[in-house]
C-alpha cells in the first residue's frame, strides 16, 4: 500500500533489564505473524495446482480445441468440450455490469462522503452496508421474479429505438434469461461493493485538501476533482477492482437467472448467455468424472481472468503511488 | 484611496462588485426546474411514444437535467451549470441505486413473512416433498452456525495474525519481497471468485485428501474467503493507528509485542471487530462454494464433520430449484431468514464499533 | 489591488453554539493585521469568516455584516466561490494538492477559471507567484514533481505561492508557521513583509513575537469563560498592545500572566 508507516528503528531491546524475555516474545510473535502471512501465499499456490493438476485430464480426454470450441459435451465418448461461449458471457455481463455499477456507485459513495448532511450520510452508508450483504442467491431469486417482469420495457424500447445497433436488437420476442437481465442484476450486486469502498476512501481524505480547494474558489465539484477524486483514485481503482472481481465470478445469482446455454449471441436482452461461475454451478451435480474435471478446467481459466484482472489494477495503483501518499 | 476622483472610485466599486457577485438562479428556481420537467414528461408520455412509469420517470430526470442545466449556464456560467449537473447526478445516483435496493428487501420481507412460522424455525425438511406445504429450516440453520463459526475460528485469528505481520513486523524485514507478495495475494486472494475456492476444496480434501464432502469441507472454503477480507481490514485498522501511540509505549520501554498487543490492538479493536463480523456476514450468504463442497441434507446434522450438511444458502438453492409453489415459499422464507442472520451480524458489528469508540480518519 | 475589510458586530456560531460574539474591525488596506489571543478564543473562526470559509463546516454560519471595500460578501447576490477567490487563504499545515506537481499546484486556481491560457502565459504566473513566495530559486529544476516532495517550510511556501497566483485582494494565513522550524519561520516571515506591499494580510498567530515582528495592527481575542463566545477584547497598533493596551485582559495575556 502507498501509505508506509516509516518507523525509527526500534530500540534494541538487548541491554533491557528483561532483555531475553522481551525478545523471546518478539521472536514468538512475529514468527507467528510471517506464518500466517506465508499461509496465504501457499494456499493461493496450492489453489493454481490443484485446479491445473485437476484439469488435465479431461484436458488429455477433450477431442475439440479448448478454447474455441462453444458445446459443452465433456462426458460424451468422445469428450467435446471448450470455453468460447462461457468467456463471451462472462466478459459480456461484466462488462455492462462495470460500465452501469462504476459512475453510479461512485456516485452514491460521494453523496454519503460529501454531498449529504451529516446525518443522513451515516443513515444512508449503514443502509448501504447492509445492502452489501445481501447473499447473491437473493439477489438471484429477486432477478428472475421480480426485475425480470419489469426489464421487459426497456429491453422492448431498446429493439424500437436503438435496434439498429446490433447489440440492442431483439429478434427472438422473448426479454427474459438475458445477458442484459443478468448484467443488471450483476451491477446492482457490485453497487453496494464499488460504493463501501470508494467511499472509505472519500472520507479520508484530509479536510486541508478540501479547504485547499475551497479556499482557491473551487465549486463543490470542483473540490471534489481537485481535492478528492485525485486522493482517492487507488481507492476507487481498487474498488472497481473488486467490483469486477465480484461480477467475473458470481455464481449463484447468474446461475439463476441465465440458463446453461451454449451459443455466442451479440444480443444481449434475447434468452441466452452463460458464464464459467454459472457454468459450474448449474453442471456440477450431472458431471461424471470428466464433466467434474472439465468444470475444473473452467474454473481455472476463471481463476486466471480474475488474476489478471487483479494484477493489472495493482500495477495502475502501483504506478501512482509515488503521488498518491499524504504527506 | 483619497486620491482617486468619485468616478475612479465608483469604477473600482463596480469592479469588485462584480468580482464578488454570481447572479445565481432563484430559490424556487430547481423546483420549477423539477415542477417543469414532470409536466413535461406527463406530456410526452400523453402525446408520444414514452409510456410506463419508469419510462415517464427516466425522461422527467433527463428533462430536468437539461432545464437545469441550460437555465443555470445561462444565468451562471459554466461553472456553477457544471457544478449543478454534477449535483443532481450525484443524488439522482443515490435515488437510482435505493430503488433496486430497497425493491429486494421488500420483496423478500413480504415474500418471506408469508411462510415464516415457529415450524418453519423449528423443524427439518425431514419427509416433506417439495411440493407439499410445511416442514422448515431448522437443519439448515444449525449447518449454518457451525459451518460459519468452524470457518471464524480459522479465519479471523489467521487474518488478523497476517495483518499484524504486514504492518508491524514487515517494514522491519530485511527484504520487503515477502511482504510484498503477502500483499499483493491478499490482494488478488478478494477477487478469486468464491466458486473457485469450492473447486480449490473440492479437488484438493474431496478429490486428493479423500474427506468426505461434508460442512466442515464447506468450511474449509468458507475460511479462504473470508480470510483476505480480514486482512485488508484489520490491516486499515491497525494503519490509523497513530505511529505517536506505539512509539510513546516504545519510549516507555516496553517490548513491540507487547505494544502492539496491549497498545495497537485494543486501539484499533473497535474496527477489528467491525471487520471480521463483515466477513463473517459475507461469507455466511454464499452459495456456490457449498454446492461444490457438501451435500445437502434434508435432515438434522448436527456433526459438522461426518454426513450431509444443509446450510441457509444451500436450503434456498434446493427449495428454489425445485420450483414448486411450496418449495419456492420456503425458499423466500429461507432467504429471510438468511437476510435477518446477516443483518443481526451488522448490526452487532456497528454497535461494536460505536462502543469501542473507533475514530476514523 | 488591496483593499479593506470592516466587520460590524459579527457573531459566529457553528450550529447552536455560539463561538464568536460581537466582533467589529477594520483592517486597512496593504497592511499586515495579526490576531492572537488564547486557544479557543475564536481567532482562526474570525479569519474563516472573513473568506466564507466558516461556513463549509455543516451547519455553521456567521450572522452581522463583513465587507469588502463596502461590499457586503454576506450579500445575498455574493457568490461565496467568487469571494474565496478574492480572499486567498494559507492554512495551519502545508496543503499542497498531494498528488499535483509543483508547477501544478500553483496553476490550480487559474485552472478552474477554464480560461484558455497559452503554455507561456502560465510559466510567467508560475514564476512569478513561486518569486513571490521566496520559492523559485529552491524549486525551479523540478517543477514537474510533486509538491509532496518538498520541507514542511517550501510546502507552506508553495501553498503561498498558489494562494497569490490568482491574485487576490487579501491574503488570509491562519497559523501558518505553527507547524514548521524556526528558520522556516522566520523564511514565511520575511515573506509577508514583502507581501504586504500587494496584498492587505490577516494572519492568526498564537506566538506574540511573530505578531510583534510581522503585523502593523494586533487584534487580542478573549473567551469570557469556558463555553462562552469568544470575544475580541482589543485592537490597536501593533506597538500600542504590546506597549500599553488599554484592557488589562490584553496585558495580562502579553506578559504571560495569563491563566
Amino acid at each position: 500500500m502507498s501509505t508506509q508507516i516509516e518507523h525509527p528503528a526500534t530500540p534494541s531491546p538487548t541491554v533491557g533489564i528483561e532483555g531475553s524475555a522481551v525478545r523471546r516474545g518478539d521472536r514468538v510473535f512475529q514468527g507467528l505473524s510471517r506464518t500466517a502471512g506465508i499461509f496465504i501465499l501457499v494456499t493461493m499456490a496450492a489453489i493454481a495446482a490443484f485446479l491445473i493438476w485437476k484439469a488435465i485430464p479431461s484436458l488429455q480426454a477433450n477431442t475439440a480445441n479448448f478454447f474455441t470450441t462453444s458445446e459443452w459435451f465433456p462426458d460424451q465418448k468422445p469428450s467435446v468440450f471448450g470455453i468460447a461461449a462461457l468467456t463471451f458471457g462472462t466478459l459480456m455481463t461484466a462488462l455492462i455490469a462495470m460500465i452501469l455499477a462504476v459512475p453510479v456507485g461512485i456516485g452514491i459513495a460521494l453523496f454519503i462522503a460529501h454531498y449529504a448532511p451529516p446525518r443522513l450520510a451515516s443513515v444512508l452508508g449503514f443502509v448501504t452496508d447492509l445492502l452489501a450483504a445481501v447473499p447473491s442467491i437473493i439477489f438471484g431469486m429477486w432477478g428472475l421474479q421480480f426485475l425480470t417482469p419489469q426489464m421487459e420495457g426497456l429491453g422492448k424500447w431498446l429493439n424500437d429505438y436503438l435496434g439498429f445497433i446490433p447489440l440492442f436488437r431483439n429478434d427472438s420476442g422473448q426479454y427474459s434469461k438475458s445477458i442484459l437481465i443478468a448484467s443488471v442484476v450483476l451491477a446492482i450486486m457490485v453497487l453496494p461493493t464499488v460504493s463501501a469502498i470508494s467511499r472509505e476512501v472519500f472520507v479520508q481524505v484530509p479536510r486541508a485538501h478540501i479547504e485547499a480547494a475551497l479556499a482557491l474558489g473551487a465549486t463543490r465539484w470542483e473540490m471534489v476533482r481537485l481535492s478528492v477524486f485525485p486522493f482517492a483514485r487507488p481507492g476507487m481503482i481498487s474498488a472497481s477492482m473488486l467490483g469486477l472481481g465480484r461480477a467475473l465470478g458470481e455464481t449463484i445469482a447468474v446461475a439463476l437467472i441465465l440458463s446453461a446455454s451454449y451459443t455466442i449471441n451479440w444480443q444481449i436482452s434475447e434468452p441466452g448467455g452463460n458464464t464459467f461461475a454459472a457454468n459450474i454451478a448449474l453442471r456440477w451435480n450431472e458431471a461424471g468424472d470428466v464433466g467434474l474435471s472439465a468444470l475444473v478446467a473452467s474454473g481455472l481459466v476463471l481463476f486466471v481472468i480474475t488474476l489478471v484482472v487483479n494484477m493489472a489494477a495493482r500495477l495502475i495503483i502501483a504506478r501512482r503511488s509515488e503521488f498518491s501518499g499524504a504527506n | 484611496m483619497s486620491e482617486l476622483t468619485r468616478d475612479e472610485r465608483a469604477e473600482s466599486e463596480e469592479l469588485l462588485h462584480r468580482a464578488l457577485a454570481g447572479a445565481r438562479l432563484p430559490r424556487w428556481g430547481i423546483a420549477a426546474a423539477a415542477v417543469g420537467a414532470i409536466a413535461l414528461a406527463i406530456i410526452l408520455n400523453l402525446t408520444t411514444s414514452v409510456a410506463g412509469v419508469a419510462g415517464t420517470v427516466v425522461v422527467a430526470v433527463l428533462l430536468f437535467l437539461a432545464i437545469q442545466t441550460t437555465w443555470s449556464f445561462r444565468v451562471e456560467g459554466r461553472r456553477h451549470a457544471v457544478d449543478r449537473l454534477a449535483t443532481t447526478a450525484v443524488y439522482a445516483t443515490f435515488i437510482v441505486a435505493l430503488a433496486p435496493l430497497v425493491a429486494v428487501l421488500a420483496t423478500v420481507i413480504v415474500k418471506g413473512m408469508s411462510v415464516i412460522s415457529s415450524t418453519f424455525l423449528t423443524t427439518s425438511m425431514r419427509n416433506i416433498s417439495p411440493r407439499s406445504e410445511g416442514g422448515g429450516l431448522y437443519h439448515a440453520l444449525i449447518g449454518t452456525l457451525q459451518q460459519v463459526g468452524i470457518a471464524a475460528m480459522f479465519g479471523v485469528p489467521l487474518g488478523i495474525l497476517t495483518a499484524i505481520y504486514l504492518v508491524e513486523y514487515a517494514p522491519f524485514a530485511k527484504s520487503r519481497r515477502l511482504s510484498r507478495a503477502i500483499s499483493f495475494f491478499v490482494d488478488v486472494m478478494t477477487g478469486v471468485p468464491s466458486v473457485v475456492v469450492g473447486l480449490f476444496i473440492f479437488t484438493a480434501f474431496v478429490l486428493t485428501l479423500g474427506m468426505e464432502r461434508s460442512g466442515f469441507t464447506a468450511s474449509l472454503a468458507l475460511t479462504i474467503l473470508m480470510l483476505p477480507v480480514v486482512v485488508r481490514s484489520t490491516e486499515e485498522m491497525l494503519r490509523i493507528v497513530p505511529r505517536e501511540l506505539r512509539e510513546a509505549s516504545y519510549a516507555l520501554g516496553i517490548p513491540k509485542w507487547r505494544t502492539i498487543l496491549k497498545i495497537v490492538l485494543p486501539t484499533a479493536l473497535g474496527g477489528i471487530v467491525t471487520g471480521a463480523m463483515l466477513a463473517i456476514a459475507r461469507v455466511a450468504g454464499e452459495t456456490a462454494p457449498l454446492l461444490l463442497t457438501t451435500f445437502l441434507s434434508q435432515s438434522i446434522n448436527t456433526n459438522p464433520f461426518k454426513g450431509p450438511q444443509a446450510a441457509l444458502p444451500t436450503f434456498i438453492w434446493d427449495q428454489f430449484t425445485s420450483a414448486t409453489d411450496a418449495s419456492v415459499n420456503r425458499a423466500w422464507g429461507g432467504a429471510l431468514v438468511l437476510i435477518v442472520l446477516v443483518m443481526v451480524l451488522y448490526g452487532a458489528a456497528k454497535i461494536i464499533a460505536r462502543y469501542t469508540g473507533v475514530k476514523r480518519g | 489591488m488591496a483593499k479593506r475589510i470592516d466587520a460590524t458586530d459579527v457573531d459566529i456560531y457553528y450550529g447552536a453554539f455560539k463561538a464568536v460574539e460581537g466582533v467589529s474591525f477594520a483592517v486597512e488596506p496593504r497592511s499586515v493585521t495579526a490576531f492572537i489571543g488564547p486557544s479557543g478564543c475564536g481567532k482562526s473562526t474570525v479569519l474563516r469568516a472573513l473568506n466564507r470559509m466558516h461556513e463549509v463546516i455543516p451547519g455553521a454560519y456567521v450572522e452581522g455584516k463583513i465587507t469588502l471595500d463596502g461590499e457586503d460578501i454576506y450579500g445575498s447576490t455574493i457568490d461565496p466561490v467568487n469571494v474565496r477567490r478574492t480572499i486567498g487563504m494559507v492554512f495551519q499545515r502545508p496543503n499542497p494538492f498531494p498528488t499535483m506537481s509543483i508547477y501544478d499546484n500553483v496553476v490550480a486556481g487559474l485552472r478552474l477559471e477554464g480560461k484558455k491560457r497559452s503554455k507561456s502565459d502560465l510559466d510567467a504566473v508560475v514564476e512569478g507567484s513561486l518569486r513571490g513566495a521566496n520559492l523559485w530559486d529552491e524549486v525551479k529544476d523540478r517543477l514537474a514533481r510533486p509538491g509532496s516532495g518538498l520541507s514542511g517550510g517550501q510546502q507552506q511556501r508553495l501553498c503561498i505561492a498558489r494562494a497569490i497566483a490568482i491574485e487576490p485582494q487579501v491574503l488570509l494565513m491562519d497559523e501558518p508557521c505553527s507547524a514548521l522550524d524556526p528558520i522556516s519561520t522566520l523564511a514565511i516571515e520575511d515573506l509577508i513583509d514583502q507581501l504586504k506591499e500587494r496584498f492587505t494580510i490577516v494572519i492568526v498567530t498564537h506566538n506574540m513575537q511573530q505578531a510583534a515582528r510581522v503585523s502593523e495592527t494586533t487584534a487580542f481575542f478573549n473567551l469570557a469563560g469556558v463555553g462562552k463566545p469568544g470575544k475580541l477584547v482589543e485592537i490597536a497598533p501593533t506597538d500600542v498592545i504590546f506597549s500599553t493596551p488599554t484592557q488589562q485582559a490584553t496585558e495580562d495575556y502579553i506578559s504571560g500572566r495569563f491563566g
